[in-house]
């Protein structure tokens, strides 16, 4: 009985299907990673500007935004959006709604990053004819990246988790597969076990890296 | 405007939403903190089992999706034969997420604190567990002080997932306000003002002592 219960999931029918799931999980999660780390680091410029209309904003979206549920961030994006004309499919509606929310954690790193990056290198740089640009490029930037790596990495780690909460708008990622799969088959348990193997898999490796990236730079 | 006037007649059903979201992320924060604290002893006690056991405990909860572990007590529990609630299994989901994090905020601060500390309480007779009561943990206590606040914000944020499992918590009641009034904009907007009003005060607690921090080392 129980073993039947496990049995069942390794049909090739109900793999593929997760697998299918697994597919718009990683989609989700790459898209939504590449677009973060834009947008976190204009709004990590924004943040750190010299004027105050750009540094009030980027601190107001900075403050609200991460302090939200991101679930209602989702719910907020799929149905809220369309009152005022923006109709986005599932899968960008998820996107935007975990761009909105993590660009603001990684601007918060990246300013992390840079602020961590002693003072007397932005004057030594600029002293030696650097200008702004070029000391963030070529000076701060090399070292502060670092520094950002490793809480970037655990950032994406999260991101990559929280795209399950998808399934609350019937994106039919892994998590929504394998919703369908356990109330088709009843075995929640052996369902969900499989899956937190195949999410932790993913995440288990990433940490893995990170660590690796992390010792690499220290020696280097 | 007559929107908001809609929106502002549900504060009720708003209020007792954002009662259970806080008796729920209390609950699981009190379990999460025990879960923690037993899980940084076993990571830096020198039993190579415990250590295993913390460290495993600490990778898994922290590398799988909270909503998979929520729905695996909600969903598993009556599989198992067990009738829990629904507000039980998303609070002991929350807890057991959390823990995990706390584990490691423990950690990092007992590991914080100088070696010779523990060798000097225990060599004036105190056993383990009361030189991490009485020396290294009150010691730590200032180092786990802002990444700990920083857990109790996301234990809010987080605990609007318990509204998959119908937990009737804030998010849940915003959710049927608006299927109720048609009304979706202004609806979440109030829920938005309303966990921020929750979740700002105890963030920038949490920079605040962290700016402290770094001041005094």
């Amino acid at each position: 009985m129980e073993a039947s219960k496990w049995m069942i999931l390794f049909e090739p029918k109900n793999l593929k299907f997760l697998m299918q799931g697994l597919q718009w999980t990683i989609e989700l999660a790459l898209v939504s990673i590449a677009l973060s780390l834009f947008f976190g680091m204009v709004i990590c410029a924004l943040r750190i500007s010299q004027f105050r209309f750009l540094r009030y904003p980027a601190f107001f979206y900075i403050e609200s935004l991460r302090n939200l549920p991101l679930i209602l961030l989702i719910f907020f994006t799929y149905f809220a959006l369309p009152v005022i004309g923006v109709n986005l499919s599932k899968f960008w509606a998820a996107v935007v709604a975990f761009t909105i929310f993590t660009s603001a954690l990684v601007a918060e790193i990246i300013r992390g990053g840079i602020q961590s990056i002693p003072k007397g290198q932005w004057e030594a740089a600029r002293s030696q004819g650097f200008t702004y640009l070029q000391t963030m490029v070529f000076i701060i930037m090399p070292q502060a990246l670092r520094k950002m790596i490793p809480p970037l990495l655990s950032q994406f780690i999260t991101l990559t988790k929280d795209t399950s909460y998808a399934t609350i708008i019937g994106l039919q990622e892994l998590t929504g597969q394998a919703s369908l799969t356990f109330i088709e088959y009843n075995n929640p348990i052996q369902t969900l076990l499989l899956v937190a193997c195949i999410y932790f898999i993913i995440n288990f490796a990433m940490s893995r890296l990170g660590r690796l990236v992390e010792q690499r730079m220290a020696m280097g | 405007m007559g929107n908001w006037h809609d929106v502002l007649s549900y504060s009720g059903k708003y209020l007792s939403g954002l009662g259970i979201t806080l008796e729920v992320s209390l609950y699981a924060l009190l379990l999460s903190l025990a879960i923690g604290v037993v899980i940084a002893i076993f990571r830096v006690t020198s039993s190579k089992v415990l250590n295993g056991f913390g460290a495993a405990y600490v990778e898994f909860f922290q590398n799988t999706p909270l909503i998979i572990q929520v729905f695996f007590f909600y969903y598993g529990s009556p599989a198992m034969g067990l009738n829990i609630s629904g507000l039980a299994c998303g609070t002991l989901g929350l807890a057991v997420y959390t823990g995990a994090y706390m584990g490691e905020v423990f950690r990092a601060g007992i590991q914080a604190v100088p070696k010779g500390q523990m060798e000097a309480a225990r060599s004036s007779g105190m056993n383990y567990l009361q030189a991490m009561g009485y020396v290294i943990l009150p010691q730590a206590v200032k180092i786990i002080l802002p990444p700990l606040t920083n857990q109790m914000v996301n234990m809010v944020k987080n605990s609007a997932i318990l509204s998959t499992i119908a937990v009737t918590d804030l998010m849940y009641q915003t959710y049927l306000i608006s299927s109720d009034t048609f009304i979706v904009f202004e609806v979440f907007i109030f829920a938005a003002l309303l966990y921020l009003t929750i979740t700002v005060p105890l963030s920038t607690f949490a920079n605040l002592l962290e700016r402290r921090l770094q001041r005094s080392s």
